[in-house]
């Protein structure tokens, strides 16, 4: 009982703070140590498969993508209310010419609201679970913990769904370097022996 | 000995956290990092219904989440990449060509 809520608890926290920080890179960095809590949980729940792969593929390759994406863009902080107020003050009392950017300042009643709203959600939810009756108590019947039976199960039952994932994960991987690609216009230039130029805009640098 | 309950409620305070994130925060990053707290809170569920039953299919199904969890954050962040590049922005509220 003691690990489960020790994890359960790391897991809670890191993911509130991720949603409470300003700077991407700790938001990142505090889910990664949520997905380890969470990889502690599946093994509590005899799963330690899952708990590789949360390790393996989530913290390791994901999270590491988030971590390129944010480090390469280099815009950490989110501009909040306070900031656009504090830009508001400092323009006002500087005597700027320069209006701070305004526009896109949320509503008042938008944090509010997001917050009600999950609460809400929770309150539903565990309801929902108070009510539930059937499966419920201790977990009785015996564990599946054998990573043959999952492997076997996945590649014959499960066979098909597997074969279109990978046809997915492709077509998310073209998708993805077709998306990010930067359309130079003097691509066209560099080889005179292609007819029409690449990209659908080439003009746009 | 936690009970399948436990690990209900759990999961549904994090998929409650994971939504508060997506209403609450003014970046595309941290909206797409609280879709995978969404998505990690689901799969717990999975897991946890899989163990009850005593059968491998949550795990499975926990397999093909993070598969497609994994193309989903590949697609995202090359949009979130190409809106950067156009906009100069992460935040939302600022994408409003489309809104008329």
């Amino acid at each position: 009982m003691i690990p489960f809520y020790l994890f359960g608890a790391v897991a809670v926290t890191a993911s509130l703070l991720v949603i409470g920080q300003r700077n991407p890179i700790y938001s990142v960095l505090l889910l990664i140590t949520s997905f380890g809590a969470l990889a502690g949980l599946y093994v509590l729940l005899d799963a330690p498969f899952v708990a590789a792969i949360q390790i393996i593929v989530y913290a390791g390759a994901i999270m590491v993508l988030f971590l390129f994406v944010v480090m390469l863009l280099n815009a950490p902080h989110e501009d909040t209310e306070e900031d656009l107020a504090r830009g508001i003050a400092a323009q006002s009392s500087a005597k700027g010419t320069l209006a701070p950017d305004t526009r896109w300042a949320p509503a008042p009643g938008v944090r509010v609201f997001g917050a009600s709203l999950a609460t809400l959600f929770v309150l539903e939810v565990v309801w929902a679970l108070t009510r539930r009756g059937g499966e419920s108590g201790e977990f009785a019947r015996a564990p599946v913990t054998s990573v043959g039976a999952i492997g076997r199960s996945l590649f014959t039952d499960y066979g098909f769904a597997f074969e279109v994932t990978s046809v997915l994960i492709l077509v998310a991987m073209v998708g993805a370097v077709v998306l990010a690609r930067r359309e130079r216009p003097s691509a066209a230039k560099a080889e005179p022996g292609v007819g029409r130029p690449h990209g659908r805009h080439p003009e746009r640098a | 000995m936690p009970t399948l309950d436990h690990y209900l409620v759990l999961s549904a305070v994090l998929f409650a956290i994971g939504t508060a994130g997506v209403f609450l925060r003014r970046n595309v990053i941290t909206i797409l990092l609280a879709i995978e707290i969404m998505l990690n809170a689901v799969n717990l569920t999975f897991v946890a219904f899989g163990r009850a039953l005593g059968s491998s299919d949550g795990q499975i199904i926990v397999f093909f989440v993070i598969t497609v969890a994994a193309a989903e954050a590949a697609v995202g962040l090359a949009i979130v990449i190409a809106l950067f590049r156009h906009r100069e922005s992460l935040n939302p509220d600022t994408f409003t060509t489309l809104k008329w």
